[in-house]
């Protein structure tokens, strides 16, 4: 009895990691509002602001840890040129990480390590990623050449070098879509999913218009209103953008019929309206020490409870990083699905959500890929995705994860505090999770 | 042996280093009396037969040499006085262009005027590629020309129409547009200037001179130089030209471009030495013309008042790093660029929409980008500066703000919702300043829990470009608030001067009857080009009429019933411009005021159905120069009641606001020269003589005819 007291005064005393506020910009297509402005003029715009918004001595900002996964080969550590590019003390430490589709998860993780360990008190993490800038190559043949001709002394030489070159050597060749260990792509590896488990093309479209249905009512009450920023875009002639526009107003079901299958075109079941689009965006948090958040008269949106990380199978069942990381979270929380008050999935796929759904409440999953006896949990669908996912929202990829964390803990603060769950699934067979707190 | 401020180092490798100090001052400036000291280091080298080569450089990093001293053309009296002081520094010039050995010249910092005759006048030029590196002639701005020789070395170093153009403007040239025009030979890192300086020296000395090639001559630049400088005919049309364009940018009121170009001329129809001669001469003539004087009497007023500190108080400005700026519109847009881009502060805009902050952004990125285009910043500094500019439709983001500068439609109770929205949002320590051009500022303050932090900060648009910054205190403004405010404004790039609370204030009230003046003539059938053209020719930068388009109609009488309520009916407007605003005509902004704005390209004209809802014929006969006197009159007669008043300052403060506000006619010196150099009992009798002809609104102001009795002047 004494002992369980003096442990919970221990816990009480201990200072959990707050998130402060939260602020993403608006999402948009590939190729729409943000054509042409780089994943890192997209960090420093949404930082920016956010910095701004907090009305937070610039010197006070210790670190910042951001990412992006199509990476600018020009500026491989965005954290740093958001640092040097906006009116952020030149004092602040920054360092730029990848985890895929997971990546902002991660910059919060590890932030939230550096604050718990004492390194840190006050930092910035978030992500930021466009489709509609891309760092285009050259052929490998080509590489090989332009290398080899630095190299090659004499005329003669660098004749025979160029001599070796075909034509379409010299065409450019865009970004990969294919994982480099696997050869295969996002989309094949969902298709796959929903294949074997006989996921069909009516309940994916079903979970899509679901999706756009929830988010345009989420902007239509102004439930996003505070957590999305306006976005001037270079050269400011365009009308600024207030809202995402990937999600769908005026959803209708029988609208997602009519596509055809994007990845295989004779019996996939997967369409673009069922996919998450390409798009651009960015999105961060301001996190601190909770005394040191007090201490300035802060109050914190939400705590971060627990978070786990997971890492799977990479051609087979890619997609179903949340099923692993999801118990992991919940172990470290010392807590069970049925405590969660909300449940937040990325939607990479329509079919890779319902993959996820199933399994976590199948008991024959549990004991077999997890080694456990009973299944995580039946998700209750008035928890789950409350305000739509990425299906609707789009997908930055980088930016993904702390849109999800600020949406979570401020759903849950509307709600009048509670737990919930934020989970996504990441390329290379990734999977994470985090569990956060409002009060 | 007086302390002399040029060092000089014998270096080991037969370069002599004559390095320029000039003690206790930020800047290098050349003075008469160093004359002698830069002949006896001459001398002593000449005598030295292991001196190889002389280099000249400064001892303060960012500053070569900003000019010759102004200071000693005071107590010039006659021409030949003058003259002989040209001749003094061509002596001297001369000397260094002849000396035995190449003498380079190591450029960090500014080198203008006399600083750049002496480069000149060296055998060869390195400049640092310094942001803070600029050259120039920038003589003409004060009604001289280049003394030292800069009139005949520079058009035979770049070349005639180059030449000119920095002569005639006084502008002054970035680095790369140094290199660009052949200027200097090379650009380097201030770190690597000796070094360059020495290997320059080498050069000169193995003669690897750097004359064109024969190549040179085939290009475009080349064919066109042979064409248009080495033969007298091609000369003639370059001179011919530059004069037709100083004559339509002079109107004749300003004699020193005229000699400026007459030095060149003859320098090269006579030759060098006969072309210093005239240099020489003119610069004499030059210097006791009036017009130089009035001129100099402003740069002398300009360069006090950034000294000034706006109060007698010893007060220190509070430190202002984010500043908030209410309003996206024109002003407001313009506010914001020269906080964030001159001042390098955080801006934050507040609009109701966000096409408003849009709009600002587009504004700043607008000049930023030209910039950028232009390289004079790069890609990365344009966008570390736009970071430092953000908007918001609410006001977050604006609690640590120390300054607010509200730029809202004019209208009290807008304004008073300012006030209330700024304590409400902001600090405690935040500044109110409103940019109002006509509410006075205690009105604004009624009911401010802080009246103390609010005063007035009248901005004149384009923002960006118009010099002048209006300061307005209350009684309530407190000493530090007004200081900071000056601060700032200068930091802005601007000149500010500070005046007390009234109707509108200092420089639009002696605008209002200039303006009330034209308009008075225009209902009485005076065409409108004769007025804007009497106006202009009298050394305006526009007509009066042209200046109500451009400000607009619908504020010019928005400010006309306040200052008639306060002032009386001297201010009053001609009745029939109440029926302009009935006729939707605002000015330039809807594209219908007097004049007709068709598409780019067309020169405007005047709108002739503007007549006809004025209900007048034009056509009435006013010589231009009765037009400009009437104006001119009434401006300067309401500028002697502010200052007797008490809302400018000083005389100072009342000139540098005309010019820098209006752009009343500099070589005038302002209206309080203006008065004193026509003699108070003239403008009086002036006064007078119009007050019989056409009415009270000439009464000379009490003061003055103060003044006639006791035989004063304001300076």
């Amino acid at each position: 009895m004494s002992e369980t007291a003096a442990g919970k005064r221990a816990r009480a005393k201990q200072d959990r990691v707050a998130i402060v506020s939260g602020l993403r910009t608006p999402f948009a297509k590939q190729a729409t509002h943000f054509r042409g402005i780089n994943a890192i003029e997209l960090g420093k715009m949404v930082v920016n602001e956010l910095m701004v918004r907090s009305e937070l001595d610039p010197k006070l900002i210790e670190r910042v840890i951001f990412g992006q996964v199509v990476i600018l080969p020009e500026a491989p550590n965005i954290a740093r040129e958001i640092v040097l590019g906006t009116p952020m003390n030149v004092h602040t430490d920054a360092y730029s990480v990848s985890r895929a589709c997971a990546t902002s998860f991660q910059t919060v993780a590890s932030l939230a390590d550096s604050i718990s360990l004492g390194d840190v008190s006050i930092g910035i993490a978030g992500g930021a990623d466009s489709s509609s800038v891309v760092p285009i190559g050259v052929s490998r043949k080509l590489q090989l050449a332009l290398v080899d001709l630095q190299k090659a002394k004499t005329v003669g030489q660098k004749l025979s070098i160029i001599k070796g070159l075909r034509f379409k050597d010299l065409l450019p060749v865009p970004p990969a879509i294919k994982e480099y260990s696997t050869g295969m792509t996002m989309g094949e590896n969902a298709e796959q999913m929903a294949r074997d488990r006989g996921i069909t093309r009516e309940e994916q479209d079903a979970l899509a218009h679901r999706s756009h249905t929830l988010a345009a009512q989420a902007w239509e009450e102004g439930k996003l209103d505070d957590e999305v920023m306006t976005a001037y875009a270079e050269p400011y002639t365009k009308e600024p953008l207030h809202r995402d526009n990937i999600v769908r107003f005026d959803s209708t079901l029988e609208g997602y019929a009519k596509l055809r299958p994007a990845f295989d075109r004779k019996y996939g079941t997967l369409t673009a309206a069922n996919s998450t689009p390409l798009s651009d965006g960015a999105s961060a948090v301001l996190m601190m020490k909770e005394s040191q958040a007090k201490a300035l008269g802060y109050e914190p949106q939400g705590y971060i409870k627990s978070y786990a990380f997971a890492a799977i199978e990479a051609t087979h069942d890619m997609l179903m990083g949340p099923s692993y990381a999801t118990p992991m979270a919940l172990k470290k929380a010392k807590m069970q699905l049925k405590d969660l008050d909300l449940i937040d999935m990325h939607e990479a796929f329509a079919a890779q959500t319902i993959s996820n759904i199933q399994a976590f409440g199948s008991t024959e999953f549990a004991k077999e890929k997890l080694g456990q006896r009973t299944k995580i949990g039946d998700i209750d669908m008035d928890k789950f995705n409350v305000l739509g996912g990425s299906l609707a929202y789009g997908h930055p990829f980088a930016a993904t994860g702390t849109r999800m964390i600020t949406q979570t803990l401020r759903e849950l603060k509307r709600r009048g505090g509670g737990v919930g769950l934020t989970t996504a699934c990441a390329a290379g067979g990734l999977g994470a999770a985090m569990i956060l707190e409002v009060e | 042996m007086c302390e002399s401020i040029f060092e000089l180092n014998m270096q080991d490798d037969g370069i002599a280093v004559i390095t320029i100090d000039l003690p206790g001052e930020a800047q290098n400036v050349l003075k008469p009396e160093f004359g002698e000291q830069v002949g006896e280091i001459l001398e002593k080298l000449s005598d030295d037969i292991s001196v190889k080569g002389v280099i000249i450089r400064s001892g303060k990093a960012g500053s070569f040499i900003a000019g010759a001293d102004i200071t000693v053309l005071n107590s010039v009296d006659t021409a030949e006085e003058a003259e002989e002081i040209a001749k003094t520094g061509q002596r001297l010039f001369t000397q260094l262009e002849k000396f035995k050995v190449p003498i380079v010249a190591a450029i960090d910092g500014a080198c203008l005027g006399g600083g750049l005759e002496l480069a000149l006048a060296c055998h060869g030029r390195i400049a640092s590629d310094s942001s803070k590196t600029k050259l120039g002639l920038p003589e003409v701005q004060l009604g001289l020309l280049p003394g030292s020789g800069g009139t005949q070395r520079l058009p035979r170093l770049v070349g005639i129409p180059s030449a000119l153009d920095m002569m005639l403007t006084g502008k002054q040239l970035f680095p790369k547009q140094a290199k660009k025009l052949g200027l200097v030979d090379e650009i380097v890192p201030a770190a690597n200037l000796m070094k360059a300086a020495t290997k320059r020296l080498h050069d000169l000395r193995k003669d690897r001179s750097m004359k064109k090639p024969w190549t040179y001559y085939l290009s475009l630049a080349g064919i066109k130089e042979l064409l248009l400088e080495a033969n007298p005919l091609g000369r003639n049309l370059v001179f011919n030209q530059a004069r037709k364009t100083v004559d339509s940018k002079t109107k004749g009121n300003y004699p020193a471009p005229h000699k400026i170009i007459e030095c060149v001329e003859k320098g090269y129809s006579q030759g060098f030495d006969a072309g210093l001669a005239v240099e020489a001469k003119n610069f004499g003539q030059l210097v006791v013309t009036p017009e130089a004087k009035a001129l100099i009497s402003i740069f002398f007023a300009t360069t006090e008042l950034k000294k000034d500190k706006g109060v007698e108080a010893d007060v220190e400005a509070a430190k202002v790093d984010k500043v908030g700026v209410l309003g996206g519109g024109l002003m407001g847009s313009g506010i914001a660029y020269v906080s964030v881009d001159k001042a390098g502060k955080q801006v934050r805009v507040k609009d109701v929409s966000s096409k408003g902050i849009n709009g600002a952004l587009n504004y700043s990125w607008k000049i930023i980008s030209k910039k950028m285009k232009r390289r004079i910043i790069s890609p990365s500094d344009a966008r570390n500066t736009m970071s430092y500019l953000t908007g918001s439709t609410d006001y977050k983001g604006f609690k640590d703000c120390d300054m607010i500068i509200e730029a809202v439609f004019e209208d009290l109770e807008l304004k008073h919702q300012m006030v209330k929205d700024v304590e409400d949002n902001c600090a405690e320590k935040t500044i109110f300043a409103t940019n109002t051009s006509s509410i006075p500022i205690s009105k604004i303050a009624e009911g401010a829990k802080r009246p103390e932090q609010v005063v007035g900060l009248h901005y004149f648009s384009p923002v960006e470009k118009m010099p002048l910054l209006e300061i307005i205190k209350t009684e309530k403004t407190a000493d530090w608030v007004i200081a900071t405010c000056v601060a700032l404004g200068k930091q802005q790039g601007k000149t500010p001067i500070v005046v007390n609370d009234g109707a509108g204030f200092y420089v639009n009230r002696i605008l209002a009857p200039y303006v009330n003046e034209a308009g008075i003539l225009l209902s009485e059938g005076v065409a409108i080009e004769t007025l804007d053209k009497a106006m202009v020719k009298a050394g305006f930068p526009v007509g009066p009429i042209t200046l109500l388009d451009e400000v607009g109609i619908d504020v010019a009488t928005k400010v006309a019933p306040i200052l008639q309520d306060a002032f009386g009916d001297r201010m009053e407007t001609p009745k029939a411009f109440s029926k302009l605003l009935d006729d939707d005509r605002k000015g330039r902004k809807n594209n219908r005021g007097f004049y007709q704005y068709p598409a780019k390209g067309k020169k405007k004209q005047v709108d002739e159905s503007v007549y006809q809802v004025l209900g007048v014929e034009p056509g009435k006969e006013v010589s231009s120069a009765e037009i400009a006197e009437r104006g001119m009159l009434l401006m300067a007669n309401e500028a002697a009641r502010c200052l007797d008043e008490g809302i400018i300052r000083s005389a100072r403060d009342g000139d540098v606001g005309a010019i820098f506000g209006i752009g009343f006619p500099p070589f005038h010196g302002g209206p309080f020269r203006y008065m004193d150099k026509r003699g108070i009992a003239t403008i009086v009798d002036r006064l007078e003589h119009y007050q019989n002809l056409y009415g009270e609104r000439f009464k000379p102001a009490k003061v003055l005819v103060k003044m006639k009795e006791n035989q004063e002047s304001f300076y």
